[in-house]
C-alpha cells in the first residue's frame, strides 16, 4: 500500500504581499506547503522565592516558507528558539502570535478535532528516540497508534506497521518487540516509521540524529534522504550540527535569540555567509582535517548567547558582534536581500563578498 | 610501545589497562587491554563511540573507579598509580592530575560559591590560608578569561552561563598546577561558538604550562583541532593509534576509515552522500571472540573465507604499520594512502557501505 496524500483543502493562491524579502528567499515555485508569518512565543515569567522573573520571548517574529519536496534546515545554538518554532508548527505548542499556514490553510487556531486530519500530513520526530517511544508498548502498537487514532482497524494498522518497518530498514520480525530491545539508531527508525504511518507531506525533525553515535548518524541521515526522495516528503530539519544540515538541506535558516538572522539557499549561505553570526558559527565548527584546522582563520566570539529573558536592544547579536556600530545598539535590523537574491539577512552591515 | 617520541618517562603511561565490572548478569569487560602514553606539553585525543570504553579509561587514570576490577599499569612520571591507597591517590588527584567533566553544572556544587570551590582544592593540597586560597581562586578565574573575577568568585554556579561554568571548572582543575589534565568531553554540552572559546583556552594554558592533556571525545573535528596523537577505541580496545595527521590522512583501521567516511563535512563542496557503517557499536555486556569490529567491517566482509574466519575468531593485537609511527589492531589493515596533502573526504580505499539495518 502506497501512502496516499489528501489534496490540499483550499487551493486558493496566497497573496504575494508577503514582502519581497521572504519571496526572494523562498523557492521559485508558486504556493508553499508551509508558510509561517510573524510567529511569536512568549513564556510567562514565574515567581521564584517571591521574586518575579521576566517573561521569556523564546520566538520573536519568525517568517518561514517551505515548498513541497524541499528540506529546510533550522539551525542555531541552544536557546535560540528553533525547537520552540518546530513545536508551534505542529501545534504541540500554542503560538502567542502569528500564523501557521499548511497546505494553504491557516491551522493556527484549529480545534483539536479540526487538527486531527491535518496531523495525518504534518508529523514530527524527536531527538531522543527512546524517550519518545512508550516503553510498555510493542513496536507494532507504537507505529499503529496514529492509524488507530485516525480510525483504522487493528488488523489493517498492523499490516501497515509491518510495511513501514520494512520501509525504514528494520523488518517485520521486530513488530512484537519493545523499545528497550533496540539500539538508539533502530529506535530512531521506529520513530520515523511512526511519523510516516499516516502518509505525511511534511515532517518536522527536531535534532533527529544528535543523540546517535557518529557511525549510526549517517545511517539515519541516509534513510531520511531516501524516504524524502521516494515519498516526496518535505522536512523541516532542526539541528545544531551545521555539517549535517549542509548535507541534508536545500535551504537553511539561521536563528539567534528567537529570530531568523539569515535564510536562503544552502550553497550561498555556507559559501558566502552574509550575517556576522553565520560567519562565526561556520568558522567555529571543527573540521575533521588537522591540516585544514591549522590553516584556518577562526572568528572567536566573545561571551555567550544572551538570555532571551533579557535580550539586548537593537540587533540581538550586537554585544558579541565584531562589526557592531552605534546603529546596531538602537535599531533592530530586518531581513533584506543580499547578494544574488537567493537569500536574506538581518544585519545593518552584511558581508556582500 | 606507542609511537610517540618516547622520553624516558612519559608523563602518563598506561599499559595493558583492563577494567571489568561485576554485574548481576555477569562480568562486563569495559576496557580490554589498552595502552598509550601522554607526554608533557602534548595532547592525546581518545576517540570512540558510546560503549567504546573511553570514559571508563579516563576514570581509571584518575583512580575514580570504586567497584571495578582494574588491572594493568598506569604510571604518572614513573610512579605506579594502580594499587595506591585512597589516601595516597588523594594526594595526587587534583594536585598533579586533574579532570574536567562534560557537564560543569553537575560537577559544581550548587550551594558553595565558585570561588570557595576553587579555593578548597588549594587549601586541601597546600594547606594555604583562606585568604591566600581565595586570592589564588580569583587569579585563576581571571586567567581562564572570566571578566571581573573578584566579583564572580562570590557567585554560585547557577549564576554562570554554560561556557563560564566550564571555564570555572578549568580554573579549578588548574589551580594546583597539575602536570596532567584529563578532559572528558569538555565541550560536548556547549554551543559551538563557546566550544571554540574553550578549546582555545585549553590550548593556550597547555602551551603556557607544558600540560599533558588526555582529551576524551566523540568528535573527530575536535580531535583534528587539538590533538597531537590520537587513539581510536572500539569495543573496549584500541583500534588504531597514530599522530593526528597520519590518522586523518591515511587511516589504517577500517573502523577509522568508516568513521571518517560517515561524517558529513562542512568543507565538502559536493555534499557527497554519506557512507554509513552498517550496524551499531557493540555492547560491552555482550562480548564476542575475535575483532570487535568484524560484524560491521567491510574489509572482513570482502575477504576470503579463511581471512574472515580469523577476524571472527582471533582478536587482533596492536602492531606496527609498515610505514611506521603508528599501531593498528587489525588483521586486514588498509594500505597507506599516497603522501599527497589531504584534501577532502576521498582517499584511502573506498569502502562502499550502504545505509544498512
Amino acid at each position: 500500500m502506497k501512502p496516499t496524500y489528501a489534496k490540499p483543502r483550499r487551493p486558493e493562491a496566497r497573496s504575494s504581499s508577503v514582502g519581497s524579502a521572504s519571496a526572494a528567499a523562498g523557492p521559485a515555485s508558486a504556493r508553499p506547503l508551509l508558510s509561517v508569518r510573524d510567529l511569536v512565543k512568549t513564556f510567562p515569567g514565574r515567581r521564584v522565592l517571591g521574586r518575579a522573573t521576566a517573561p521569556v520571548r523564546a520566538v520573536d517574529g519568525v517568517d518561514l516558507e517551505l515548498a513541497a519536496g524541499e528540506t529546510l534546515g533550522l539551525v542555531g545554538e541552544s536557546g535560540c528558539g528553533k525547537s520552540t518554532t518546530g513545536r508551534m508548527l505542529v501545534r504541540l505548542l500554542e503560538p502567542t502570535a502569528g500564523t501557521v499556514e499548511f497546505e494553504g490553510r491557516d491551522i493556527t487556531h484549529l480545534s483539536p478535532r479540526e487538527l486531527r486530519p491535518v496531523r495525518q500530513r504534518l508529523q514530527i520526530i524527536f531527538q531522543d528516540p527512546h524517550a519518545s517511544l512508550n516503553p510498555r508498548q510493542t513496536v507494532a502498537r507504537i507505529i499503529a497508534e496514529p492509524l488507530l487514532v485516525q480510525g483504522s482497524t487493528v488488523a489493517a494498522a498492523r499490516d501497515r506497521a509491518a510495511e513501514l518497518l520494512d520501509l525504514v530498514g528494520l523488518g517485520a520480525e521486530h513488530l512484537d518487540r519493545h523499545p528497550y530491545q533496540f539500539s538508539g539508531g533502530q529506535a530512531q527508525r521506529i520513530g520515523i516509521a511512526r511519523a510516516l504511518a499516516t502518509g505525511p507531506r511534511l515532517i518536522v525533525a527536531d535534532e533527529p540524529v544528535s543523540a546517535l553515535d557518529v557511525s549510526v548518524q549517517a545511517q539515519v541521515v541516509n534513510l531520511m534522504e531516501r524516504l524524502g526522495a521516494e515519498l516526496g516528503l518535505s522536512f523541516l530539519f532542526i539541528a545544531h550540527d551545521l555539517s549535517v544540515v549542509k548535507r541534508v538541506c536545500d535551504r537553511v535558516a539561521v536563528m539567534y535569540l528567537g529570530r531568523i538572522v539569515e535564510i536562503g539557499d544552502k550553497r550561498e549561505l555556507y559559501d558566502r555567509p552574509a550575517h556576522p553570526y553565520t560567519r562565526a558559527l561556520l568558522s567555529a565548527v571543527p573540521l575533521p582535517d588537522p591540516a585544514a584546522e591549522r590553516r584556518r582563520e577562526r572568528i572567536i566570539l566573545l561571551g555567550d548567547p544572551p538570555s532571551p529573558a533579557a535580550p539586548p536592544s537593537g540587533c540581538g547579536f550586537h554585544p558579541r558582534c565584531p562589526k557592531a556600530q552605534a546603529v546596531c545598539r538602537t535599531e533592530r535590523p530586518l531581513l533584506q536581500v543580499v547578494g544574488s537574491g537567493a537569500r536574506t539577512a538581518a544585519c545593518h552591515f552584511p558581508e556582500t563578498g | 610501545m606507542p609511537p610517540t617520541t618516547e622520553p624516558d618517562h612519559p608523563l602518563l603511561r598506561v599499559h595493558d589497562l583492563r577494567v571489568a565490572f561485576d554485574t548481576p548478569t555477569g562480568t562486563v569487560q569495559a576496557v580490554d587491554g589498552v595502552s598509550f602514553t601522554v607526554a608533557a606539553g602534548r595532547t592525546l585525543g581518545l576517540v570512540g563511540e558510546s560503549g567504546s570504553g573511553k570514559s571508563v579509561t579516563s576514570l581509571a587514570v584518575m583512580g575514580l573507579h570504586r567497584r571495578a576490577r582494574v588491572s594493568g599499569s598506569i604510571t604518572l612520571a614513573g610512579q605506579e598509580l594502580l594499587g595506591l591507597s585512597d589516601r595516597r591517590f588523594g594526594r595526587l588527584r587534583g594536585r598533579r592530575m586533574a579532570m574536567v567533566f562534560q557537564d560543569p553544572l553537575s560537577a559544581l556544587h550548587p550551594a558553595y560559591t565558585v570561588g570557595e570551590q576553587i579555593a578548597e582544592a588549594h587549601r586541601h593540597h597546600f594547606g594555604s590560608s583562606r585568604r591566600v586560597a581565595r586570592r589564588r581562586a580569583v587569579e585563576m578565574l581571571g586567567e581562564v578569561g572570566i571578566p571581573e573575577p573578584g566579583r564572580r568568585a562570590g557567585e554560585y554556579a547557577h549564576q554562570f552561563s554554560g561556557g563560564m561554568r566550564q571555564r570555572a571548572m578549568i580554573a579549578m582543575a588548574l589551580s594546583c598546577e597539575p602536570e596532567l589534565l584529563v578532559a572528558d568531553e569538555p565541550t560536548t554540552a556547549l554551543d559551538v561558538t563557546v566550544q571554540a572559546q574553550i578549546l582555545e583556552l585549553i590550548a593556550r594554558l597547555q602551551q603556557e604550562r607544558g600540560l599533558g592533556v588526555l582529551m576524551i571525545t566523540h568528535d573527530l573535528g575536535v580531535v583534528a583541532r587539538v590533538a597531537h596523537e590520537v587513539l581510536v577505541m572500539y569495543g573496549g580496545r584500541g583500534a588504531e593509534q597514530a599522530p593526528v595527521d597520519e590518522l586523518f590522512h591515511s587511516p589504517a583501521h577500517p573502523y577509522t576509515r568508516g568513521l571518517l567516511d560517515s561524517l558529513p563535512r562542512l568543507d565538502d563542496p559536493d555534499d557527497a552522500p554519506l557512507r554509513a557503517i552498517p550496524g551499531s557499536p557493540p555492547s560491552p555486556a555482550e562480548p564476542r571472540p575475535g575483532c570487535p569490529f568484524e560484524p560491521r567491517c567491510p574489509r572482513a566482509a570482502a575477504a576470503t573465507a579463511p581471512e574472515r574466519a580469523r577476524c571472527a575468531e582471533e582478536s587482533p593485537r596492536p602492531r606496527d604499520v609498515p610505514d611506521g609511527g603508528r599501531l593498528v589492531a587489525c588483521h586486514l589493515p588498509l594500505p597507506a594512502a599516497p603522501a599527497a596533502p589531504h584534501s577532502g573526504p576521498a582517499g584511502g580505499v573506498p569502502v562502499p557501505a550502504e545505509e544498512a539495518r
